[in-house]
C-alpha cells in the first residue's frame, strides 16, 4: 500500500507537467515568483524619523487602481505619506480607511493598471509549509530597487498574546506566527505569501509575546482584512472620523500592562528623566517588607543602573518572572541593598493607577 | 475510499508511520550534505596570535591564500593563527588589505596542497537562491568545525553606508542566512558550493547585536577584480570618478560637481549631465551609482554613458582614488570588535596582569616586510621581482647601455627614426625632429603624444637598469587591458614622471606602458605586441601610442640597433 502512494507520488509531478501545470515544489521558491511578489510590494514614508520611530515602512497594492494596504503605523500621521512602486514611481499617497483594532490602514494612489494582489483568492495554509516575507525592512530598498525577501515556515496559526512596550496588542483573533524574523524596523506592512507567491497576510508589528518577554513574528491572516479592503474599494465603507476614533478610544481605553513594581509607587513620571525616587511603598507589599521606604533612590536593580523612573520601570519588568530582584536604594548617605520575590508573589496590593490616586489623597 | 483508510490505519498501526519524501526534497537535501562535506574544509576560524579576537576566512588556493574581512584582520594583526575543520591549526600571515570594502587576504603555511573553495559569479544570483554561510559565529567552534546556516538571497546589489567607520559595503549581498559576530570574513556559498560573498556586516537595533534576519556580504565579483592588488601587499584604495551625483526631482541622476582634474571632465563630462550607465549598468539612482562605483580600484578605465540634452556620449574614464597616501589607515575601522557574544557579558575576574605576548615563530616572521604604505611589503616585492625578470628573460638588455635606435614604420605612412641615449631621446620623422632631455626639454613631445619620448626613455631605463634607476617602483595590482583581461601591473616613477608598466599574466611580455609627465594631464599611452627577436633581444614589433582617450599614431618596428 506504501509503495503505490510512492509511485503516485514520484508521477505526479510528471502527471502534472504533462497536464501543463508547472509544478513548483512546495519546499522552494523561485525567482520567477519573489519577481511578481515583488511587483506589487510598496515602500512607503511618512511622518517620524526621531529615536525609535521610524519614517518608513511597507505596503502592497490590492487593487489595479492604486489601493494599497498597509499596517497603522505613526507614519501614516505626516500631512504627505509617499509611496514608492516597485518600478522607483513616487506617488502620494492618501489615508482612506482604518481599522484600529486590526490595526490595518488603506492608502490610495492616482492611476490604473497596478500590479496587485487579488484577495478575492482564498489560499490555505498549514504549520509546516514553506512562506516567504516581503517587506522594506531597515529601509533597505531605495527607489527601484527590490523589497527585501525572506524565507521561513509557518509555525502557527494561534491567538497572540502580546504587547508593544507597554501597550497591550489590541487584536484578539488568530494570526500566523512565523519562524523567521520577519517582524523588524519597517516591515510592518509586508506582505506573507505561500511558496507560489499567493498572498497569505500581512506582516504586523513589532511586538513581545507577554508571557515568554520573547519577540513574536507574526502576519495577519488574509481573512481578517479582507472584507475590509473589499468594501473600501467598493466604496461602501464609510472613513472614520477623526473625533469619534478619539471618542471610541475614550470607551475602551487600552489596557496598560501591569508592570509588578512589588508595592514600591515610584515618583510620578512628568520630567524627562524623573529621578527614579520612591514616593510611597504599599502596606503590606513586598516592598514594605523589604523594608524600604518613601524617598528611598533607587539606583540599580541587579546590575544595571537607574537612570529614571521609566528606566526603573522597564529594568524590572525585564526580570523574568520566576526570580527574584535584587535592589540597591540610596537612603540619605547608606547604599541598602533588599531583595524581593518574584514576579505575582501573593500580598495585599492594588494596581500602580489606583495607588497612585490613592498616593494623592495621602499628601500632607 | 474510507475502508481503505482504515485499513492502512490499521497496518500503520503495527509499523511506525514513515514520512514520504518529495523525491525533489530528498535530492536537495542530499545535495546540500555534499556540498557541505566538500567545502567545509576550506573554511577558516581566525584568531590573533594569542587567541584573541576572532573571525572567520576561506582558503581560495592550494598554497594558502585565504580571504578575510578587514575588520577581522586588523583586529588580529599581522600574524595569526588559523584552525580548519580538521582541528589543525595553521600559522598564517596578513598580505593584503582593503579597509573601505572591508577584504584582506592572508596567507596560511604548512602546506602546499590546502582544501579550497572556487570564488563564483555572484552576478548570476537571482532573488530567492539558496545561500549557505559557515563560519565561527560566537566562536563557538573549539573544534574550529564551521557552524552552517542556511537562507536566501533577500537582496542584491545592496549599498550600506558607512556608518561611523571607513567600511562601506557597495553593490553586496543581503541574505537571511543567519550571520552573527564571528561570521565575518566567512563565505557566503551558492548551491554548488562555490564562495559568491564574504560575510562581514549586518543590520541590527533594538535586540542587540545579534542576527535578525539581515546580514550582508561582499559579492565575490567585486573581490575578483581586487584580488592581484591584495596578493600584491597593497592598501587598497577605492575609486572616485572626481564628480558627486545626485538625483533630481524626475529621478534622473545627474553630474552635481565635477573636479576639472578629473579625467572625466577632460573627457567631457560636465555638472548637469544625466548618467545613463557607468561600466555597462544602468544607473537609475544615487544608490546604484555609488554601488558601480565601489566595486573598482582605483586606477582602472570604465565606460561611462552621459545625456546632454537627448545627445548620448560614451566616455572611457580612469577612475581615481578617494584618499590621500596613509589616509586609509589612519581612520577608525569598526567600532565593536568581531566576535563578542551579545547579552551580558560575564562578571568582571579580578585585575590579572597583562597575558604575555604571543611569539611569533621565526620562518613565519620573513614573510612580513613593513613598509609605510603597505600591508605587507614582501608580498609586494616578490610580484614586482616575478615581472621584472620576465623583461631579463627577453634579452641580455642590462648590457645594451648604449645609444638604441629603431626605425618605425607608421600604418599611415611614413617612417620615424628614434635614437634613445644616456642623454637624450631624438624623434625623427622627414625634416621634423624633436627632442627631449632631462629637464624639461621635449617633454611632452612629439606633440599629440603627451610626451612619447619621455616614454621611450624610461622604458630603455627599465629594460636596462631594472628597476634600479626608478626610486619609487612598486608593484601594483590588474588592470583591465582593451580585451577586459587583467593585466598585472608597476608603478613607478623618477623625476616627477610617474610610469605604469602593464604585464600579460600568462607568458609576462609588457604589453603596455603609460607615461605620466603632467600630474593634471592625460598620459602617453603605448600598446606594446608582437614580439620578435631582434638584434639579438626581445622587441615589441608593433607599438600603438594613445593621448587624451584618442589614438596618436601606430607603428611597426621595421629595424632595431641595440647596442
Amino acid at each position: 500500500m506504501r509503495a503505490r502512494t510512492n509511485d503516485v507520488v514520484r508521477c505526479l509531478p510528471l502527471l502534472l507537467a504533462l497536464f501543463g501545470f508547472v509544478a513548483q515544489p512546495a519546499f522552494s521558491q523561485d525567482a520567477e515568483t519573489i519577481r511578481r511578489v515583488s511587483e506589487r510590494m510598496v515602500k512607503l514614508f511618512g511622518a517620524g524619523g526621531l529615536g525609535r520611530i521610524e519614517a518608513y515602512g511597507s505596503g502592497f497594492l490590492v487593487s489595479p487602481n492604486g489601493h494599497i494596504l498597509t499596517i497603522l503605523n505613526p507614519l501614516l500621521d505626516a500631512p504627505e505619506i509617499t509611496s514608492v512602486l516597485a518600478d522607483g514611481r513616487r506617488l502620494p499617497a492618501k489615508l482612506l480607511a482604518i481599522d484600529s483594532v486590526r490595526e490595518l490602514a488603506l492608502l490610495k494612489v492616482e492611476g490604473k493598471d497596478f500590479m496587485h494582489f487579488d484577495l478575492a483568492e482564498t489560499v490555505s495554509v498549514e504549520p509546516g509549509d514553506l512562506v516567504l516575507g516581503f517587506s522594506n525592512l531597515f529601509n533597505i530598498a531605495a527607489g527601484s530597487e527590490s523589497v527585501s525577501v525572506q524565507r521561513g515556515v509557518l509555525a502557527a496559526h494561534a491567538r497572540l498574546t502580546a504587547r508593544q512596550g507597554f501597550n497591550e496588542f489590541t487584536y484578539r483573533g488568530k494570526v500566523y506566527v512565523i519562524d523567521a524574523p520577519t517582524n523588524n524596523p519597517g516591515a510592518a506592512g509586508g506582505a506573507l505569501v505561500d511558496h507560489r507567491g499567493r498572498l497569505l497576510g500581512i506582516i504586523g508589528k513589532e511586538v513581545k509575546n507577554a508571557l515568554s518577554e520573547t519577540w513574536v513574528h507574526y502576519a495577519l491572516p488574509i481573512d481578517e482584512f479582507r472584507e475590509l479592503v473589499r468594501q473600501v474599494i467598493a466604496g461602501k465603507y464609510k472613513p472614520t472620523d477623526p473625533v469619534a476614533v478619539d471618542a471610541k478610544e475614550k470607551e475602551q481605553p487600552r489596557r496598560v500592562v501591569k508592570v509588578d513594581l512589588r508595592g514600591i509607587v515610584p515618583l510620578p513620571d512628568v520630567l524627562d528623566r524623573t529621578p527614579a525616587f520612591i514616593d510611597a511603598v504599599q502596606s503590606g507589599s513586598p516592598a514594605e517588607k523589604a523594608g524600604l521606604k518613601a524617598d528611598d533612590l533607587v539606583l540599580f536593580v541587579g546590575e544595571s543602573l537607574v537612570q529614571s523612573v521609566d528606566d526603573f520601570r522597564v529594568l524590572i519588568d525585564k526580570i523574568p518572572a520566576d526570580q527574584k530582584v535584587r535592589l540597591v536604594v540610596l537612603r540619605g548617605q547608606n547604599l541598602i541593598s533588599v531583595e524581593l520575590p518574584p514576579r505575582g508573589a501573593k500580598s495585599d496590593v492594588r494596581t500602580p493607577e489606583s495607588s497612585a490616586a490613592e498616593k494623592k489623597t495621602k499628601q500632607p | 475510499m474510507i475502508s481503505a483508510l482504515l485499513i492502512s490505519v490499521c497496518l500503520a498501526a503495527d509499523t511506525p508511520a514513515k514520512i514520504t519524501l518529495d523525491p525533489r526534497l530528498a535530492a536537495e537535501e542530499q545535495q546540500r550534505i555534499a556540498v557541505i562535506a566538500k567545502v567545509k574544509p576550506t573554511v577558516v576560524a581566525i584568531f590573533g596570535p594569542g587567541g584573541a579576537g576572532g573571525g572567520s576566512g576561506v582558503l581560495i588556493s592550494a598554497d594558502g591564500y585565504a580571504l578575510s574581512n578587514y575588520h577581522v584582520t586588523s583586529a588580529a594583526g599581522n600574524f595569526m593563527k588559523c584552525g580548519l575543520a580538521d582541528g589543525r591549526l595553521y600559522d598564517a600571515v596578513i598580505v593584503g588589505i582593503d579597509p573601505v570594502g572591508d577584504v584582506a587576504l592572508i596567507k596560511l603555511f604548512g602546506r602546499e596542497d590546502f582544501p579550497h573553495s572556487k570564488l563564483g559569479d555572484s552576478d548570476k544570483l537571482k532573488l530567492g537562491d539558496p545561500l549557505m554561510a559557515m563560519g565561527n559565529p560566537f566562536l563557538l567552534a573549539t573544534d574550529f568545525e564551521p557552524t552552517v546556516t542556511f537562507g536566501i538571497a533577500s537582496g542584491l546589489h545592496r549599498y550600506q553606508y558607512p556608518a561611523g567607520t571607513l567600511l562601506e559595503y557597495t553593490d553586496c549581498i543581503q541574505t537571511d542566512a543567519s550571520i552573527n559576530p564571528g561570521n565575518s570574513g566567512g563565505p557566503l556559498f551558492n548551491r554548488d558550493g562555490e564562495v559568491i560573498g564574504i560575510n562581514g556586516r549586518g543590520s541590527f537595533e533594538k535586540r542587540g547585536r545579534v542576527n535578525v534576519g539581515v546580514g550582508y556580504a561582499i559579492s565575490s565579483n567585486q573581490i575578483k577584480n581586487f584580488l592581484d592588488h591584495l596578493k600584491g601587499g597593497l592598501v587598497i584604495d577605492h575609486a572616485t570618478l572626481g564628480a558627486t551625483v545626485t538625483t533630481e526631482a524626475d529621478g534622473r541622476v545627474v553630474v552635481n560637481e565635477i573636479l576639472s582634474s578629473a579625467e572625466a571632465y577632460r573627457r567631457g563630462l560636465r555638472p548637469e549631465d544625466e548618467i545613463v550607465s557607468f561600466a555597462g549598468r544602468p544607473v537609475g539612482s544615487v544608490n546604484q551609482f555609488k554601488n558601480v562605483l565601489g566595486i573598482f580600484p582605483k586606477g582602472w578605465r570604465v565606460d561611462l554613458t552621459y545625456r546632454r540634452e537627448q545627445q548620448k556620449t560614451t566616455i572611457k574614464t580612469k577612475l581615481a582614488g578617494v584618499h590621500a597616501a596613509g589616509e586609509l589607515l589612519k581612520k577608525p575601522q569598526q567600532p565593536q570588535p568581531p566576535g563578542r557574544p551579545p547579552g551580558p557579558g560575564p562578571k568582571p575576574e579580578k585585575m590579572m596582569a597583562a597575558p604575555p605576548k604571543p611569539k611569533i615563530p621565526e620562518e613565519l616572521k620573513k614573510f612580513f616586510e613593513a613598509k609605510e604604505g603597505f600591508a605587507n611589503y614582501y608580498f609586494n616585492r616578490t610580484l614586482r621581482d616575478g615581472l621584472l625578470a620576465g623583461l631579463r628573460s627577453r634579452g641580455d638588455f642590462a648590457k645594451r647601455t648604449g645609444a638604441w635606435k629603431l626605425v618605425l614604420v607608421a600604418d599611415a605612412g611614413g617612417e620615424v627614426q628614434i635614437t634613445i641615449d644616456e642623454s637624450s631621446a631624438v624623434w625623427k620623422a622627414g625634416a621634423v625632429q624633436f627632442t627631449a632631455r632631462a629637464g624639461e626639454e621635449g617633454r611632452f613631445d612629439p606633440p599629440g603624444t603627451g610626451g612619447l619620448l619621455v616614454a621611450v626613455d624610461h622604458w630603455r631605463r627599465m629594460l636596462i637598469d631594472q628597476n634600479k634607476w626608478f626610486p619609487v617602483c612598486d608593484y601594483a595590482g590588474g588592470f583591465p587591458s582593451t580585451n577586459g583581461e587583467l593585466l598585472l601591473g608597476v608603478h613607478a616613477e623618477r623625476g616627477g614622471v610617474k610610469t605604469a608598466w602593464l604585464f600579460d599574466r600568462k607568458n609576462g611580455e609588457l604589453r603596455g606602458l603609460e607615461c605620466l609627465a603632467d600630474k593634471d594631464g592625460d598620459p602617453c599611452e603605448i600598446a606594446f605586441g608582437e614580439y620578435q627577436t631582434i638584434s639579438g633581444v626581445s622587441l615589441p614589433h608593433r607599438w600603438e601610442i594613445s593621448y587624451g582617450g584618442k589614438p596618436a599614431g601606430a607603428y611597426r618596428l621595421r629595424s632595431a640597433e641595440v647596442k
